[in-house]
This record gives structure tokens, C-alpha cells and sequence, in this order.
């Protein structure tokens, strides 16, 4: 395994051990999921639009949602006690500490995913049945595009005075290509069409992330160091 | 920018600039309603699009300079870069807000609608939001390294999302007109609107230039009262 990898799973052990012992956050961004669910359940018309059509908005706006919950997490609690000036003073390359961060991170949204999932399954009365494996491939092709711009993001939004606030604000434009594409797939997968009518979405999803992975790895180092 | 003036002269001279481009915008109004001929079909509503598209160009090209200023700042680390950006992303923020307001108005009596969800409409509205994010960014921000390598990072990333913004909402089909000047074959504007449309193009970099001059001035001056304030 390179040292690189090493390094980075052990930061991402660290952020999963920590949130595993209080489960504060993941409960909460689960809960929060559920309770979009349950509201886009109440927003919609059921005698206007059958929920199949309305099926991977609802989806994929709750995913968006609750990924910048998690995300909003992921410096917080190194900015407490001043933690994030421990991990720069560690022997550690800059690219391994983004890609530990990203590993956590891609890890907590991915159970709040799979939690949601099933759920969304039995409010909205989805059959899934056999694009339950594309959905699944789709969602971690997304997951990882914006995930990785809110790494950094939310590295940069714990820095100012209104976090919160300023994440969605900035991570939301970087958010269209990602959802859009999500959606287009999502919808054709759930309508049974052919893989073909898919693959310009999906090129578009996989080249968003490599370029943002290269990128945001590279320029991680002047988020962080002064 | 090189020679060593003062923010107070560097001021001065842009609001000259500007005073030279408003006088330019009004000569490009007098030319729109005597020169050009009224378009067939879309009557005298076609003459806002001697302000609509350069302040489109203008505001593209201050959003494209703000993306490689920024990669040139992580590079070179020099202040003047960043204070370079932010005065771009301001003033290409104010030709994008022209451009998204006199848009919808000719929208109206020609397509019978104020907004669509049309490409380039998306796109254009995602990169304002996305520079409002920018400014917002640095504002909340209070130490000025951490603020310029902030933006630099939210300005290289940002000119890296244009493409993938346009490639994806371009697959719903667009209803924007399609380019006159900027294409492959010649232009297909009777030469009257041509010559008035690269006129305000060229008076619109002009506004943009002296805009830019006198932010970039101010935030000049602010860092040196900053830095008195200190000693």
C-alpha cells in the first residue's frame, strides 16, 4: 500500500472513530433525511404528478441536502481545540490529509445515502427492482464529485464567520453538474432504458471527478498552510 | 499597474476612464436609434442588444481574467494579483446583473416569457450566483493571505466549472438566439448593426477597464489604511 493511502486511512480511521463514539452527527443528518422525505411527501399533488415522475428529484435533493449537512461536520471538529493545527504539524503530506478528509467524508454521506435509500424506497412506493445496481453506481459516481469539492469547501467555510451559511452558498453552484447528471440517470434507470441513452451523462459525471479530485488534492495545500 | 502610483491617482484615472466609456455608452445609444436599421421581426425590443451581449462579453471576460489571475496568485503569491481579482469579480458581478436584467426584458415581448431554462441563461445565471459566492467569501473573511488564497482556490475552481455547467444543461435545448458575430461562417448582422454592436463592445471594455481601475485603487488604498491602522 502506498505511504500516501496509509496516511490517509488513517485519518479517515481517526474522523470515523470519533463521530462512531458520540453518533451525534450521523443520527442527526439520517434524521434530517428522513423528515426531507417526509416533507417533499406533503409538498407534491398526489392526484397531479405520480411519484415516479417526481421520484429522482425527491431523491436527489435529499442526497444534496443532507451531503452538505455531513459536509458542514467535517472541519468543524478539527477547529475545536484547535485540532487541524495538530494534523499540519504531523509528518503528513497535504494531498494524503485531503484525501483522509475525502475518505471520512465519502464514508459518512455514503451511510446517510444508504440509510436514505431504502427509505425513500418504501415512502414514496418506488420499485427499484433491477436499477437497484446502476442507482447505487450512479449515486457513489456523484457522491464523489461533490463530495470532493465540499472537502475543500468546507475546510475554507469553517474559517469564517458564518460556516454554515457560507458552504451551501459557495457548494451549490458546483452542485448542478453533479445533480443534473444524477437525476437524468436516475430517471432513465428507474424507466428502464437502455444504458446507451445513459452514457453521455455518465462520461460527464466520471470526467467531473477526475478533474476536481486532481484539482482540489492539488490545491488543498493553500487552504491550509499559510 | 506596474509603475508606482498612488491608490489616490490610480482613482483619479479610472474615474476618468469610466467618465470616458458612460459618454461612449450614450454615443452607442445614438448610434443604435439613428444609425442601425429597426430589425424586421423584433422591432425596436432588438435594440437593447447593443447592451445586453457586451456586457455579456465584458462580464465573461472579467470572470475568465478573475480564473487565471487566480492561478497565477497561487503561483506567484504577489497581493497585487488578488486585489487584481476581487476587482474583476466586482465588476464583472455589475455586467452580469446588466446582462441578466436587460435580458428578460427583451425576453418578454419577444419569447412571451421573462426567464427560461434555457443553456445559456443557466449558465450565466450559475455564474453569478457562483461570484456572489466569491465576494461573500471574502467578506466574511478577515485576515488578507487567508482571504486571497481562499479566493484564488474558489476562482480556479470556479473557471473549471464553467465547461461542465454548460456541457450539462446544453442537452436541454436551447432556445437562446445563436451567436451573430462570434461563429465560424461571417457575421449575419446587416453591417449598420455590426459595426454598432463592435463599437459597444469595444466602449463596454473601456467601462470595464476604468471600473476596474478605480476598485482596484480603493482596495489599494483600504490595505495601506489597514496597514496604518496596525503600526
Amino acid at each position: 500500500m502506498p505511504e500516501w493511502l496509509r496516511l490517509a486511512l488513517v485519518i479517515a480511521g481517526k474522523d470515523l472513530r470519533a463521530e462512531l463514539r458520540s453518533r451525534t452527527a450521523i443520527l442527526s443528518a439520517v434524521v434530517f433525511a428522513a423528515l426531507v422525505l417526509v416533507v417533499f411527501n406533503f409538498a407534491r399533488d398526489p392526484t397531479a404528478l405520480a411519484a415516479v415522475d417526481l421520484a429522482p428529484s425527491v431523491l436527489w435533493v435529499t442526497f444534496a441536502l443532507a451531503a452538505m449537512l455531513a459536509l458542514n461536520r467535517a472541519f468543524t471538529i478539527e477547529r475545536e481545540n484547535a485540532a487541524l493545527d495538530g494534523l499540519l504539524l504531523a509528518p503528513v503530506p497535504r494531498e494524503a490529509l485531503f484525501a483522509g478528509k475525502l475518505l471520512a467524508n465519502l464514508a459518512f454521506v455514503g451511510t446517510v445515502e444508504a440509510v436514505t435509500l431504502p427509505l425513500f424506497v418504501l415512502f414514496f412506493n418506488v420499485d427499484l427492482g433491477a436499477a437497484l445496481p446502476g442507482i447505487i453506481g450512479v449515486t457513489a459516481l456523484a457522491t464523489v464529485g461533490f463530495v470532493t469539492v465540499g472537502t475543500i469547501f468546507s475546510a475554507m467555510a469553517v474559517r469564517t464567520r458564518f460556516a454554515e451559511l457560507m458552504l451551501p452558498v459557495l457548494l451549490l453552484p458546483f452542485m448542478v453538474p453533479p445533480l443534473i447528471g444524477a437525476v437524468q440517470v436516475t430517471a432513465r434507470l428507474l424507466a428502464g432504458r437502455p444504458l446507451s441513452e445513459m452514457l453521455g451523462w455518465l462520461r460527464l459525471l466520471a470526467l467531473y471527478d477526475l478533474v476536481f479530485v486532481i484539482l482540489c488534492a492539488l490545491v488543498f495545500t493553500a487552504v491550509v498552510d499559510e | 499597474m506596474t509603475a508606482p502610483e498612488g491608490p489616490e491617482a490610480l482613482v483619479r484615472r479610472g474615474t476618468v476612464i469610466t467618465a470616458i466609456a458612460l459618454l461612449g455608452v450614450a454615443g452607442v445609444y445614438v448610434l443604435a436609434w439613428g444609425y442601425t436599421p429597426i430589425e424586421a421581426r423584433q422591432g425596436v425590443a432588438q435594440k437593447i442588444f447593443y447592451l445586453h451581449v457586451p456586457s455579456a462579453w465584458s462580464a465573461l471576460v472579467a470572470f475568465s481574467l478573475v480564473g487565471i489571475v487566480s492561478a497565477l496568485y497561487l503561483w506567484l503569491n504577489d497581493p497585487r494579483l488578488d486585489r487584481f481579482a476581487a476587482a474583476s469579480a466586482e465588476v464583472g458581478l455589475a455586467f452580469s446583473a446588466v446582462m441578466l436584467t436587460t435580458g428578460p426584458i427583451w425576453a418578454k415581448p419577444i419569447w412571451g416569457t421573462w426567464w427560461t431554462w434555457d443553456a445559456r441563461l443557466t449558465l450565466t445565471l450559475f455564474l453569478f450566483f457562483l461570484f456572489i459566492g466569491y465576494l461573500a467569501l471574502r467578506a466574511a473573511l478577515q485576515d488578507p493571505g487567508e482571504r486571497a488564497r481562499f479566493s484564488a482556490v474558489i476562482g480556479i475552481l470556479g473557471l473549471l466549472l464553467v465547461p461542465f455547467i454548460h456541457l450539462s444543461v446544453y442537452l436541454f435545448r436551447t432556445l437562446h438566439p445563436q451567436p451573430v458575430v462570434l461563429k465560424p461562417s461571417r457575421p449575419s448582422l446587416p453591417p449598420e448593426m455590426l459595426r454598432t454592436l463592435l463599437i459597444s463592445g469595444a466602449v463596454f471594455l473601456v467601462l470595464y477597464v476604468g471600473l476596474v481601475t478605480i476598485r482596484y485603487g480603493l482596495a489599494a488604498a483600504e490595505e495601506a489604511g489597514e496597514r496604518g491602522d496596525a503600526a
